[in-house]
């Protein structure tokens, strides 16, 4: 992960503060950073979308392209996620520096969404066993400020909303020989729903407390974080702990509480809900 | 604590916003500046088919017959006299290595520290083996430039009692060009933090010590916790810097103070939305110019 040296005086003066509830820029310990959301942003994509939380950036594009469904799963799709670190991040991402990295993301994408309920992989299928929808999912890290894994988290589901499949009919011949037949109309497609569709809830553990929405200088104090990914019915798919520290199983469940012992009041479980994604599906739907 | 999400809106045009009357002669690489030959040509310009043509982004500026172009956004260039904030990132035989947002790292000569206690005496091998027990990897410092070599990195040097080690307290980033050269950079703010602008863009934000230390340079850091009064003025200041620093505009003790009153309606972390960070930058714009005229 892009790392920023600090002081020992400037790594006590942000724990202090996250014990207080008071962030160096003024937010308390379960505040995000204004997020930036646009969709359609690549033109020759089936759907994309850039993301700004802070400082980090992020370039999402979905391709649709057709191939031949797993064998296990004969009557579906699927996706697959690829994440580039480019070197424009920070220069710790030249060459191969940003590959690690790279795969870790791609590995945690492929974790949450793999359940049935993320994507509806069965819309994607054409013809069983022989033709279905694949979705190339690239992920591009313009710059790094922190907090990476929400940041992704929603560009891929606002890509995904953005993903326009065309619409195909298989004909079938006299002989048995299959023809695949793309609709006239170019705008006659099938887009994905994303209400299931998990985001990732990153809980950096900073001294006794945890905050949300870590900027590059809290993370360098945080030995260990916690990522949730959970859909907006408040389902977890997938909780995952980072960084060489070591989290005690207690502080986990005090985390994901809705009312922290500390007796703070409120409670990561609100992050769980989130209204606001359903109302930007609405703002989406009328593009 | 909802997540507020937006879509990107295209930022105004500053001269929209302003009405200024000098008009600043702003150019990009590969603009003819003039085609009058009787210039001196300076610092970002040079000598095309009979014309002056601009090798970088930024404002003309005219000194009788010399025309150079002062770049708006660049790495900090040293001068013998600006003071800096810099982060150790070597620490080599008897020099530590100094990141100043320049084009090199800087040096700070083992023979240009002040020696805790203040002591002046000929640096030894034991003080040269315990050059880790002053500064490491990572810590910050106050320093001033003591020269530039040829090669344009810079030397510095922290001769004084009020430079040396930071302790506790906030570092922002901004462009060198945006810090105004004033006669002092240390600033005891009445609102109740103390702030250094480094002429290198390193802006440090630092809760104002009681008394003033007698230590030479402070090496002993302070760690105790800081209250919750001052660390709402540091990050009401850091904001209210990094407001201004976004909306352009020069960076000194005035021009903070007037930011920071501005936005105490407002609470800390709603200062950084777009659209309360015009209006304040506004209201501050606004001041300033009346204090002028």
């Amino acid at each position: 992960m892009a790392s920023v040296a600090l002081s020992e005086a400037e790594k006590v003066y942000i724990m202090h503060g996250v014990q207080e509830d008071l962030r160096v820029d003024g937010r308390g310990c379960e505040d995000y950073r204004c997020v930036e959301v646009e969709t359609d942003v690549v033109s020759n994509t089936s759907g994309s979308a850039r993301v700004k939380l802070g400082h980090t950036d992020i370039l999402v594009g979905v391709k649709a392209e057709m191939g031949m469904p797993k064998l296990e799963k004969p009557n579906e799709g699927y996706l697959e996620f690829f994440v580039d670190c480019s070197a424009n991040a920070t220069p710790e991402f030249e060459g191969r520096g940003g590959d690690d990295l790279g795969t870790e993301i791609a590995n945690t994408l492929y974790r949450i969404f793999n359940n049935k309920s993320s994507v509806d992989l069965k819309t994607l299928c054409i013809s069983a066993r022989e033709h279905c929808w694949v979705l190339y999912v690239d992920v591009l890290l313009l710059e790094c400020d922190g907090n990476l894994f929400d940041a992704i988290s929603i560009a891929v589901k606002a890509a995904l909303f953005n993903t326009r499949i065309p619409r195909v009919r298989v004909l079938e011949d006299e002989e048995g020989s299959k023809d695949i037949e793309l609709s006239d109309d170019p705008y006659d497609c099938i887009r994905l729903s994303v209400e299931n569709v998990p985001c990732i809830v990153t809980l950096c553990k900073i001294g006794y407390r945890h905050v949300v929405d870590a900027t590059l200088q809290e993370e360098a104090c945080s030995l260990a974080s916690l990522l949730v990914s959970v859909t907006s019915k408040g389902v977890v798919t997938c909780l995952r702990k980072v960084g060489k520290g070591s989290l005690d199983p207690e502080s986990i469940f005090e985390m994901m509480e809705p009312g922290s012992p500390s007796g703070q009041g409120q409670g990561s479980a609100h992050l769980f809900s989130r209204p606001s994604f359903p109302s930007i599906h609405l703002t989406f739907l009328t593009d | 604590m909802a997540m507020e999400m937006r879509l990107p809106v295209a930022r105004k045009p500053l001269s929209e916003r302003l009405g200024r009357d000098t008009k600043k002669h702003l150019v990009v690489p590969g603009d003819t500046i003039t085609t009058d030959t009787g210039f001196m040509r300076g610092h970002g310009t040079y000598m095309g088919e009979e014309k002056l043509i601009a090798s970088v982004a930024g404002s003309v500026e005219r000194v009788n017959k010399l025309i150079c172009v002062k770049a708006l956004k660049t790495r900090y260039i040293g001068e013998v006299g600006d003071i800096v904030v810099g982060r150790i990132t070597e620490v080599q035989q008897k020099r530590w290595k100094v990141e100043t947002n320049s084009r090199l790292d800087s040096v700070l000569l083992l023979s240009s520290m002040n020696l805790p206690g203040g002591e002046l005496r000929r640096r030894s091998a034991e003080d040269e083996l315990a050059m880790r027990g002053f500064l490491q990897e990572g810590d910050l410092i106050s320093a001033e430039v003591q020269a530039v070599f040829s090669d344009g990195a810079v030397s510095l040097h922290t001769r004084s009692l009020k430079y040396g080690k930071l302790g506790q307290g906030v570092l922002v980033q901004v462009s060198p060009s945006l810090v105004k050269r004033q006669k002092t950079h240390f600033h005891d703010l009445p609102c109740g933090a103390s702030v250094i602008l480094g002429n290198n863009g390193f802006i440090w934000i630092y809760p104002t010590p009681e008394h003033k230390e007698e230590e030479a340079g402070g090496f002993a850091a302070n760690l105790e916790p800081v209250s919750l009064a001052d660390r709402e003025v540091i990050s009401r200041l850091r904001n209210c810097i990094v407001s201004l620093v976004t909306q352009r505009m020069m960076l000194y003790d005035t021009s903070i103070l007037y930011c920071y009153e501005a936005s105490l309606p407002h609470q800390i972390k709603d200062i950084l939305k777009p659209e309360i960070m015009e209006e304040i930058v506004m209201e501050t714009r606004q001041r300033l110019l009346e204090q002028e005229g």
